[in-house]
Parts: structure tokens; C-alpha cells; sequence
């Protein structure tokens, strides 16, 4: 207890002497465990994969997902612990309805994401509670066009035009900023393609897998976009399929060069 | 639900001060014209003849009131409330859709407490100028044009052969003037003198016409038994 940092992390309601709330820090230790998600703006929506890690050969196919629908409108995908992930996208659900219900209007991303935000921030503050094991990457598109953010455990958020987090999300935020990047280059204001981006989270999201150290894993996407009648909708299972076989065979490649 | 666009003046306690009137709301490329008579009864008696029932709710939104005067104070109250705290929370003036939204919301969850019948009419960045009507039972309807009160059941003929799409600002004040004077003109409880507010991105102009300045274009100078002149000519 005499060494700085130690006996501060018991409560997050308590800070360690050099204003640090470890119970915070800790949840992003939780986040860094669970696979990656990635989320990318583009130029006519918004693209949002995760990578699904499969505990057992027995599970379902397409089972547990970790994308949710919050409104029509909007998606969340969520890296971090399972269950905090099911209650947060409860929670966006409701504060969206109840958007609606006193606005008879959609809720826009930007809004929705403080009001979920706001939420996380309210269990940094009490002893009686954990903060969230999540970081929630919300995408979408609204009156004023596709929007990317994510919310992190302490309850802060930022607008992306590409976000990853989990575990590998510093190789996955390096491959986005190559795409990012690579779109302004060429003058892209708005970014790449729904279309094009499917193949490049799907790549990413390949290449940051390990298969070493994790077992199987499925691939997980959905997007809002024209061809989704601007509704957050899984990608169509051959555009899926599709996008998977070029990320293997992306893969295969990239180790021949090795 | 009898008739929707009239004031059930039985639901009124005794001697609760009442609206009865005659308001109207009408869209315009680039705003909305809205005006309403001035009269506030109480039973037979004038409790108020120069009332001002065009109710501010925030800057470019304005409601037009009838039925109880206290009910509808209270209901523009609260929307004028909600609408300064989504100003400061979501850094922008609310839609007149969602304004108009909260008053639907308020009218319709408290529509046994209520006798409110309310137009909602302003400008906003989204759609320009828009008119929504809040019937009794708490409905919401997006309407080129609008009227309402006991005085607006007189004129929806004369509204419907009227109104014209494109006009121009001075054509749609002209119009909503001379309904409410033809209203006022045959409804009891609606009298005095008329307000009219234009509501565009630039200004919020009010207009107001003095009771003896009301138009009479519609009254005859022949008088039934009397000799018309013109057939006199003729013959």
C-alpha cells in the first residue's frame, strides 16, 4: 500500500494519487481480450465488422451476435465483454425509442451516441457498480450522413471515419489509416465504397486474427447504405462470402511474401 | 369525437375562460402566415377583446390556441420549455415537426384533462415554412393550410375554394385575413380584432388589424327588397 498505485484499484469511485481510476483502466484490459471490431465511414454509408471468437466447435453458425440494430437506422458493434454488450445495446434501443416517441423523429447518431455515453460515464462514479468491460463502436447514417463513433469504457467518445478496438486493433487501426489514407489520396473526400470497404474489413479482419493463439472464428458484418435501404442490415451472405475468400486469399499471399 | 374541430363547450367547467375562436395557419414558399381573432370569453361575456393568441414557442416556431385559454397557456408553456432545453442540449432550434411532436405528445397522453385545439406553424432550416394541426383528441396532421376554433367550421368552404399552392407572402395574408374576418363575421364567440404573424428565415412580422378595419368585401350593398340599380340600367 506504501508504493504509488496499489490499494487504489477497489473502487472506481476512488482515484490513485496520480488521478488515474485504475477500475477504468482495467475494463480496457477486458476490451483488449475480446476480438476485434472495426468500423469504417464511407462515402455512401457505414460498414461495421467484428471477429467473432468461437469457445466451441458446438456452437450454432451465426449464433451470439455482436452487432446489434439500435434504430433503423443505426448499428453497434461492441468489443469487450459479451453481456455488457447485450445490456448496452438494450439501453440504446430505449433511448432511441424514447427519441421517438417524443420527437416522432429518428434519433441521429451523434445524440444517441451522448446518450449512451452519458450512461457509461455514470458507472465510473459509484463504488456500488463496475464500469463497462465495452468499447461500442455506433455507426450510421442520418439527415446529416454516415457517422462513425466510439464510446470507450470511461464513457468518452470520438468521431472516426475508421475505428477498431479489441485485441489486434493497433495492426487494424494501421491497415484503416492505409485505406483512409489511399481515399484522400485519390481525392475521396467522403472515403471508399460500402462495397469496397466490405473486402477491406473483411481483409483486416483476417489479417489481425491469430491463429496461433485463438481458436475459429466467424466473420461478422453488417452495414447501412443505399443497397440496405439506408437500414442497418447484415451484409448479404454472397457479398459475405465473397469478401472472405478474397481476404483468404489476401492472406495466402501476404505469407508467400514473408 | 363528434367533430373534432369544435370545442366541446360542455367540457369546460362553469364558468372556465374559453377561446372560442377562429385561428388559422398557412404555408407559403419560404414561411407561414398564421393569424386568429382576439376574442376570450367566458360564457356570453368578453373576458378578453384584444387577446393575443399567437403564442410564441421559440424563435421561428409559434402556435396558434383554442379552447381553454388556461389549458393551452399551460400546454405552450411546457413546449416553450422543451424546446429551450433542446436548443441548449442539441445546439440547434428544434424542427417545427418535432415541436409540433411535443405538443401531439402532451395533447394526446392528457386528453381527458384537456380541451386544447392548437395549430403549430413556424420555419425551419429542414422544410421551410410548415403548418401541423393538433386537433382535441391530441392528433397531429401536416397541412398546407389550417384553421380551427368554433369560427373555422363557417369557412372551410370558403378555404377550400380559395386557397391557391404559390402564392406569394402578401396573397397568403390577404387570405388568412379575409377568412378570419368572414369567420369572425358569423361565429359568436370569435370577434374583435385580427393578429397575424409572418414567420420566414428572416423576420417574424407581426400584423395587426384593428377591429373597425376589418375587410367587408363579401357585404352586399343591396339590401333584399330593394331595387337593384344595375337591372334598372339594363331594362
Amino acid at each position: 500500500m506504501t508504493s504509488i498505485g496499489t490499494g487504489y484499484d477497489l473502487s472506481v469511485s476512488t482515484y490513485s494519487p496520480d488521478g488515474r481510476l485504475f477500475q477504468v483502466e482495467y475494463a480496457n484490459k477486458a476490451v483488449e481480450a475480446a476480438g476485434v471490431a472495426i468500423g469504417l465511414r464511407c462515402s455512401d454509408g457505414v460498414v461495421l465488422g467484428v471477429e467473432r471468437l468461437l469457445h466451441s466447435k458446438l456452437l450454432v453458425k451465426g449464433a451470439n451476435r455482436r452487432i446489434a440494430s439500435l434504430d433503423e437506422h443505426i448499428g453497434i458493434a461492441s468489443a469487450g465483454l459479451l453481456a455488457d454488450g447485450k445490456h448496452l445495446s438494450r439501453r440504446g434501443r430505449e433511448e432511441a425509442a424514447s427519441f421517438r416517441e417524443n420527437y416522432n423523429s429518428p434519433v441521429s447518431v451523434q445524440i444517441l451516441a451522448d446518450r449512451i455515453s452519458a450512461y457509461l460515464q455514470a458507472y465510473t462514479c459509484y463504488g456500488s457498480v463496475r464500469p463497462f468491460g465495452l468499447s461500442s463502436i455506433i455507426g450510421g447514417v442520418d439527415k446529416t450522413g454516415p457517422r462513425l463513433f466510439c464510446i470507450e469504457p470511461s464513457g468518452v467518445y470520438y468521431g472516426y471515419r475508421a475505428v477498431a478496438s479489441g485485441k489486434g486493433k493497433a495492426l487494424a487501426k494501421t491497415e484503416l489509416e492505409k485505406v483512409v489514407n489511399k481515399a484522400l489520396e485519390a481525392g475521396q473526400e467522403g472515403g471508399i465504397t460500402c462495397r469496397e470497404a466490405i473486402d477491406e474489413v473483411a481483409r483486416i479482419i483476417y489479417l489481425v486474427h491469430d491463429d496461433n493463439k485463438d481458436k475459429d472464428f466467424e466473420l461478422e458484418m453488417t452495414w447501412i447504405c443505399e443497397e440496405s435501404g439506408n437500414k442497418h442490415a447484415p451484409v448479404p451472405e454472397d457479398l459475405l462470402k465473397a469478401a472472405e475468400e478474397k481476404a483468404k486469399a489476401a492472406l495466402e499471399e501476404g505469407m508467400e511474401e514473408d | 369525437m363528434a367533430n373534432i374541430n369544435s370545442v366541446d363547450i360542455a367540457r369546460l367547467k362553469n364558468g372556465e375562460v374559453n377561446l372560442g375562436t377562429s385561428i388559422m395557419a398557412v404555408q407559403f414558399d419560404g414561411g407561414v402566415v398564421i393569424g386568429a381573432d382576439s376574442r376570450t370569453t367566458t360564457g356570453s361575456y368578453i373576458a378578453n377583446r384584444v387577446t393575443d393568441k399567437l403564442t410564441h414557442i421559440h424563435d421561428r416556431i409559434y402556435c396558434c390556441r383554442s379552447g381553454s385559454a388556461a389549458d393551452t397557456q399551460a400546454v405552450a408553456d411546457v413546449v416553450h420549455q422543451h424546446a429551450q432545453v433542446y436548443t441548449a442540449v442539441y445546439g440547434a432550434p428544434p424542427t417545427v415537426s418535432r415541436a409540433a411532436a411535443l405538443f401531439e405528445k402532451m395533447c394526446y397522453d392528457n386528453k381527458d384533462q384537456l380541451s386544447a385545439g392548437i395549430i403549430v406553424a413556424g420555419w425551419d432550416k429542414e422544410s421551410g415554412g410548415s403548418v401541423y394541426n393538433i386537433p382535441l383528441g391530441g392528433g397531429m396532421f401536416q397541412q398546407p393550410w389550417a384553421i380551427g376554433g368554433s369560427g373555422s367550421t363557417y369557412v372551410y368552404g370558403y378555404c377550400d375554394a380559395t386557397y391557391r399552392e404559390g402564392w406569394s407572402e402578401q396573397e397568403t395574408v390577404e387570405f388568412v385575413k379575409n377568412t378570419l374576418a368572414l369567420a369572425m363575421s358569423r361565429d359568436g364567440s370569435s370577434g374583435g380584432c385580427i393578429r397575424m404573424c409572418v414567420i420566414t428565415k428572416d423576420k417574424v412580422e407581426r400584423h395587426f388589424i384593428p377591429g373597425n378595419e376589418l375587410p367587408r368585401f363579401w357585404e352586399g350593398k343591396e339590401i333584399i327588397g330593394s331595387v337593384n340599380k344595375q337591372q334598372v340600367v339594363l331594362a
